[in-house]
């Protein structure tokens, strides 16, 4: 169990806006799963088996408590410091906004594909939906950030000339 | 540039949505394992040391 706990930990983070209720998610996982520890079939994907309870906890906590106890700035944005002299650091900042400006179902989706580690098959057993429906969440979760990322890059608005050249060249791999 | 293409003229194809080349991927993973590389903070070590006590003694308990 310890050795999912940090990749636990980020998926919390994904979900929810505040990084303190996002461990206190975490701790509530591990409660619960120790509590049902028999339930857990041996051989098979403990991450997975904890992401799930995770995720249902939140649902059922988001049902039970409604979402204004959320911060406006997802817990991504908000925890992370910002390291200016790292390259791309810019453009990792609009990056982490982008994301928080997902609808949640893609968002949880494209960090369990493209972040966690899971294949499309484990994602769609942990939202318990279909694969096909993880697929399409995948893939219009990356129409969105392309989109925003698209729009803050050639926007007056940006933060500065530097970062909009950033986020270009990012798009120029 | 068009949104439906990767920009930049690159050879990505669009449809492979998690190309681990391309710089959502990317970008994706570095903030994951940014809290990723975060220690774990004491109070998860401290329940499961605890949790792990308690097994012990049940184990205990039940092989008497």
């Amino acid at each position: 169990m310890l050795a999912a706990l940090p990749s636990l930990r980020a998926f919390a983070m994904s979900l929810v806006r505040n990084s303190h209720n996002a461990d206190d998610l975490v701790q509530d996982t591990i409660l619960k799963a120790w509590g049902k520890q028999d339930s857990f079939e041996v051989g098979t994907n403990i991450k997975a088996w904890l992401f799930t309870i995770l995720r249902n906890d939140f649902y059922s906590k988001m049902r039970k408590n409604g979402r204004e106890v959320e911060d406006k700035d997802g817990a991504m944005t908000a925890s992370l410091s910002v390291h200016p002299e790292q390259y791309g650091a810019m453009d990792l900042l609009d990056f982490r906004k982008a994301l928080d400006g997902l609808p949640e179902d893609q968002r949880e989706a494209i960090i369990l594909v493209g972040a966690s580690g899971f294949s499309y098959e484990e994602a769609a057993e942990i939202c318990s939906c279909a694969i096909g429906t993880i697929k399409s969440r995948v893939s219009r979760a990356r129409n969105n950030l392309h989109e925003t990322l698209k729009i803050e890059g050639e926007g007056e608005f940006g933060p500065d000339k530097n970062s909009i050249a950033t986020t270009s060249r990012a798009f120029m791999h | 540039m068009n949104s439906k293409k990767p920009a930049g003229g690159s050879n990505i194809p669009y449809s492979d949505d998690m190309d681990p080349n391309n710089a959502i991927s990317q970008q994706l993973r570095a903030i994951y394992q940014e809290i990723e590389s975060e220690a774990i903070p004491d109070r998860f070590l401290d329940l499961l040391e605890k949790l792990d006590a308690a097994e012990a003694s049940q184990k205990r308990g039940a092989d008497k």
